[in-house]
């Protein structure tokens, strides 16, 4: 567990927020608001949870410290160290490797001159390979903060993280330019008002 | 092959209004009172009639599972939840419907949870969906603003409350007792069996646990009826299925199709066929990655049902069919999936936290060749010692693989490890 050096508490905002999460869940089970009570501080503190964050969520709750720190410790999504304000996770489980994402993962080493795990010196980009993100027919694909890239090449790839480096926000979904969603590239075969 | 006339999921390309405006002119949220009235022995005997079998992967009668919730629990309250944790790698078919189709799932939700006698339903959404969790959220507040759900739901007399609760990235979570446990703020591990959820569940309370398709075709089955749905497919494999299809095709995409269909006559007319023709075809893995993969020769013939991929060894999984051609290298994409499981054992039961360690690591060695002959043999071996050996079924789901790697595709094992000890492969050095 790693220390931000600094006291956490939510934002008035966020109070709100913790509310509505604990109300999802019956009188006596506030332990099932510590996931996404966990996941709104992460949000709150630049994408990273600090253990003074999963102090305050197990006071919330009325869990023992420890009870939160295995939560905490057990879900790959909760980030224990601090990590870039883009942060880039590449699929290369095996619907994206079989379409090129050994192509996608190597355009984003060569542009943020980044190795897995790691983030680059200004803190703009975070690398990550991850395990399969479930948008398999559009693979290859990467995750970057909360939004799917999807029917990657490696110089689409390049293309969104220009367009991230420069602080613009690419469009998120298919990069391909030939669909939108999940339907076939090639038109439609299904729901074409036929009988 | 399946008209457009009997397809469920009208919207699943999202490529109309996705809202419940949008949604009841597509004709959900029709009636639901009518059906709610009619009554909970009614809707259970209407889902068995359908034959529907869960969509999650495991295949079991979804109205049988209904039934087994108690008639009776005094002040325990029963719980319907949804898995929409969806991680099966090469599988995305419910996140079509949580982003494009939100609707039928909250509607299902609701007719299901009057089928099992529950007043609240959680939905599981993986962490990394969410977009997909915003759409489902957003469909959920215009339900409740509209009365849909709620306090007295579709004026029906019935009280119903339904809530999103976000995963935070594990795979094991799609089990059902490991992802009770992740809602009750637990780490997410199996729990042991019996007691099963339809007694002892959520908060130890009457659950039912239930894919995000399977809830999401209710509505249509109850009000067409469970003798339409029953119509489509083949006996025992009834209705209708989203099918998704990745890697080597000309167009990977997912639609919804009928069950039995021809895998071959599939592939073609939605996908374009296999990239470079079918004589292309190396092998499809055609449930998402626990199910063992399957050679061109057991395509070539194979339905896409849950007895059609029984009859060749393999299974129908969540329907994720994997196409690999040709130029795959089969060996390197099934210790990919090797990894996977590694990453994924929740570190619960010796022998897949070990096993799948163990199994990696030799199947690492094995794809570049740094191995000998016997070891294939060894590495069958291990894969026996965990299959079976372990609370839930992730064991399982790690060993398949391997040993249908090993049952099809050997002599690529062989051929590399061969060739990187400098040895002629067999066949070539008998000419």
């Amino acid at each position: 567990m790693n220390s931000s050096g600094e006291a956490f508490a939510f934002t008035p905002e966020n109070q709100e927020a913790a509310k509505a999460i604990l109300a999802k869940y019956p009188e006596g089970r506030e332990a099932s608001a510590t996931m996404p009570l966990l996941t709104l501080a992460q949000r709150q503190n630049d994408n990273w949870l600090p253990r003074e964050a999963m102090d305050v969520v197990a006071d919330m709750v009325g869990l023992a410290p420890i009870r939160v720190y295995e939560v905490a410790t057990f879900y790959t999504m909760y980030n224990l160290k601090p990590v870039g304000k883009n942060f880039v996770q590449v699929c290369t489980n095996i619907s994206c490797l079989i379409k090129g994402s050994d192509d996608v993962f190597k355009a984003c080493k060569k542009k943020l001159g980044i190795g897995n795990g790691e983030t680059t010196p200004d803190g703009e980009f975070t690398l990550l390979e991850v395990e399969c993100l479930g948008a398999c027919v559009n693979a290859p694909m990467m995750q970057i903060n909360d939004d799917f890239y999807e029917d990657l090449t490696g110089e689409t790839t390049e293309k969104v993280l220009d367009a991230l480096a420069k602080g613009e926000a690419p469009a998120a979904g298919s990069q391909a330019g030939k669909r939108v969603g999940c339907q076939p590239a090639g038109g439609l075969t299904t729901l074409i008002g036929e009988d | 092959m399946l008209h457009d006339r009997d397809r469920i999921f009208t919207n699943i390309y999202g490529i109309h209004d996705t809202g419940v405006k949008g949604a009841q002119s597509r004709g959900d949220w029709d009636k639901t009172a009518d059906i709610i009235k009619k009554g909970r022995e009614w809707i259970v005997e209407e889902m068995k009639t359908s034959g529907l079998r869960g969509r999650g992967g495991a295949g079991f009668s979804t109205g049988m599972k209904w039934s087994f919730m108690p008639k009776d629990s005094g002040d325990r309250p029963h719980y319907l939840v949804i898995n929409a944790d969806e991680g099966e790698p090469g599988t995305c078919k419910d996140r079509e419907i949580l982003r494009s189709e939100p609707h039928k799932l909250i509607e299902g939700a609701l007719l299901a949870s009057v089928g099992i006698g529950a007043h609240a339903c959680y939905i599981y959404i993986r962490g990394e969906f969410y977009r997909e969790a915003e759409a489902v959220q957003r469909a959920i507040d215009e339900a409740y603003d509209a009365g849909l759900v709620g306090k007295n739901a579709c004026k029906s007399g019935y009280d119903f409350d339904i809530y999103v609760h976000m995963g935070a990235g594990a795979y094991i979570c799609g089990e059902e007792s490991a992802l009770i446990e992740s809602i009750e703020g637990k780490k997410g591990q199996p729990r042991l069996k019996p007691p099963f959820p339809a007694n002892c569940g959520l908060y130890g309370c009457p659950t039912t646990v239930n894919n995000v398709e399977s809830i999401a075709v209710v509505p249509d089955i109850l009000r067409r009826g469970g003798a339409w749905f029953a119509g489509l497919g083949r006996e025992n494999n009834a209705g209708t299925k989203l099918f998704c299809v990745s890697g080597h095709v000309e167009n990977p995409c997912t639609f919804e199709e009928e069950m039995g269909v021809p895998m071959k006559e599939m592939l073609e007319k939605h996908c374009g066929g296999v990239i470079g023709g079918w004589n292309n075809l190396k092998g499809v893995i055609p449930g998402g990655s626990s199910v063992p993969v399957m050679t061109k020769g057991q395509c070539d013939s194979a339905l896409m049902d849950y007895d059609g991929l029984k009859e060749h060894g393999s299974s129908l999984g969540t329907a994720a069919v994997i196409v690999m051609d040709q130029s795959t290298d089969i060996v390197r994409a099934i210790t990919r999936l090797s990894a996977f499981y590694k990453h994924e054992s929740c570190g619960q039961c010796t022998p897949c936290r070990e096993g799948t360690g163990w199994m990696w690591r030799m199947m690492e060695r094995i794809s570049v060749g740094n191995a000998t002959i016997d070891e294939i043999d060894l590495l069958e071996d291990v894969t026996r010692r965990i299959e079976g050996h372990t609370i839930c079924a992730l064991g399982d789901a790690a060993a398949w693989p391997i040993q249908g790697l090993i049952k099809h595709f050997r002599s690529e094992m062989e051929e590399r490890i061969l060739e990187k000890a400098g040895t002629q492969p067999a066949a070539d050095a008998a000419e």
